[in-house]
């Protein structure tokens, strides 16, 4: 082989890019965390297999409508009325953006930009954010 | 016609892991068998085929000099287009491999009226290829987020850029868009224009049609076909195989494996096909060499050892013969010979 001084470090390089998630990981799959669900509530705005994909396009759409269109209709869940809005429909619920919306986002790696104009839920400071 | 074969192999392959994954228990074999064996394919093929090319020896310098080279000292020379020594050759190379300079030289010929030849510039190649190349390098380093666990800065940062406009929930890429639109040119430049319709061959188009799959059936599952994408179970997997412990959590929706498949088949294919220019890139001698065949002596590496054999020895060697067919000899026999 010839200008092996520059071929078998170009190729180390190379393998070292590849591999990069592997020694990236330090060979831990973590299990993925999960979302803490409502305990008192069980119905969803619509079904898991659906809310769970397309929670994202539904929340865009009723920012749309209620924006450009003023279109605030209720609907109503288990017999209580909502009105189409993040604060007062879904963080009712889903008390915790920490414990529900940030566990699934952080893990994938996913920043929704809501929070830019909404505000967060007030939560009970935990010790580590006090420290 | 040329592409009929290689699209139609593209769509067979869609049609494998679509119904393959259909079948009960054949999710571990698209999801972890498939992926790994293509992952080795890759690595190993790619280290092979650079060491092949390394083994063929460059008998002399062939850079492709494009200006002045260099002669005398207080001639100015063209120290990207004809350097002569390695940081010189260095910033070529690293002009060629970030900007594709070269293809920035590209010219279309056309014979008009007279008839008479004319050359014109033609960046479109360049254009086309650029497009194409960085949406693919932005979109590999985004797919990190899924295998790596925390997810590093970098990749936040190539993900918040990608995202920048906000688009719809979840938010476009805009290397989604531009990734089309370049394998789109790259592929409409193959039938418009006759010369590289004519060279274009089946292996030319399937890279093509198959980055082309591969990019639909993204945009699909994160844009419409969102039943059974489930990002946590499709993470776990990720980090699962770079780490060797793959689980499949839940049923996953067919499209990703639909878009396993046709990226593990890219990394499969990817040493046995021209997309080696990757690798080959680095190693083209009429990029990599320094012009400098004037300088430094550079000796053939395959010219057998031949040693200096003169007058005085070929007489020494075949003195008795010439004595005998009365050839002139500078110096004569041993007095004692022939006793």
């Amino acid at each position: 082989m010839y200008d092996s001084g520059k071929i078998i470090p170009g190729l180390i390089i190379f393998v070292l890019i590849v591999t990069f998630p592997i020694w990236f990981n330090h060979g831990v799959a973590a299990d993925p965390p999960k979302a803490e669900l409502p305990k008192d509530k069980k119905q969803c705005v619509l079904p898991l297999s659906e809310i769970r994909p397309n929670h994202m396009k539904t929340l865009n759409q009723w920012r749309d409508e209620v924006l450009r269109t003023e279109d605030r209709s209720f609907f109503s869940v288990e017999g209580t009325m909502y009105q189409k809005s993040l604060q007062n429909a879904c963080m009712q619920c889903h008390v915790s953006k920490k414990k529900f919306c940030d566990v699934c986002h952080t893990y994938a790696a996913v920043t929704p930009y809501c929070w830019d104009c909404h505000l967060e839920p007030v939560e009970e400071a935990t010790k580590e954010d006090v420290n | 016609m040329k592409y009929i074969f290689p699209m139609a192999a593209v769509i067979a392959l869609v049609l494998i892991a679509w119904i393959g994954s259909k079948i009960p228990g054949m999710q571990y074999l698209f999801g972890v068998v498939v992926p790994y064996a293509a992952i080795a394919t890759f690595v190993i093929g790619f280290c092979y085929r650079v060491v092949q090319w390394a083994k063929s020896p460059v008998p002399f310098r062939i850079p492709t000099t494009c200006g002045q080279g260099y002669t005398l000292p207080w001639i100015k020379y063209d120290k990207l287009e004809a350097p002569v020594n390695t940081s010189q050759v260095v910033a070529r190379m690293f002009l060629e491999i970030v900007l594709f300079r070269s293809l920035w030289r590209n010219t279309k010929a056309e014979i008009h009226d007279g008839p008479k030849l004319t050359y014109e510039s033609s960046k479109w190649l360049w254009l086309f290829g650029i497009l194409f190349h960085y949406s693919f390098l932005t979109i590999v380093l985004r797919h990190l987020r899924l295998f790596l666990d925390p997810v590093p800065g970098f990749v936040l940062a190539v993900e918040f850029m990608d995202s920048i406009l906000q688009i719809g929930a979840p938010t476009m890429y805009l290397t989604d868009v531009t990734i089309v639109l370049g394998l789109l040119l790259l592929f409409g430049r193959r039938l418009v224009n006759r010369q590289v319709k004519y060279i274009s061959l089946a292996n030319d188009y399937f890279p093509l049609f198959l980055i082309f799959g591969i990019a639909v059936s993204g945009i699909l599952m994160r844009f419409y076909i969102r039943t059974d994408v489930d990002i946590i179970s499709i993470k776990r997997l990720a980090v699962g195989l770079a780490t060797f412990q793959p689980a499949i959590l839940t049923d996953i929706s067919s499209i990703f494996y639909i878009h396993l498949f046709l990226v593990s088949t890219l990394l499969a294919y990817f040493p046995y096909s021209k997309l080696m220019h990757m690798g080959g890139v680095f190693l083209s001698p009429t990029r990599n060499l320094p012009n400098n065949s004037r300088m430094v002596r550079h000796i053939n590496p395959w010219n057998p050892d031949i040693r200096p054999h003169s007058y005085a020895g070929y007489e020494d060697e075949f003195r008795e013969f010439m004595v005998e067919n009365d050839i002139p000899v500078e110096k004569g026999l041993p007095e004692n010979s022939g006793e």
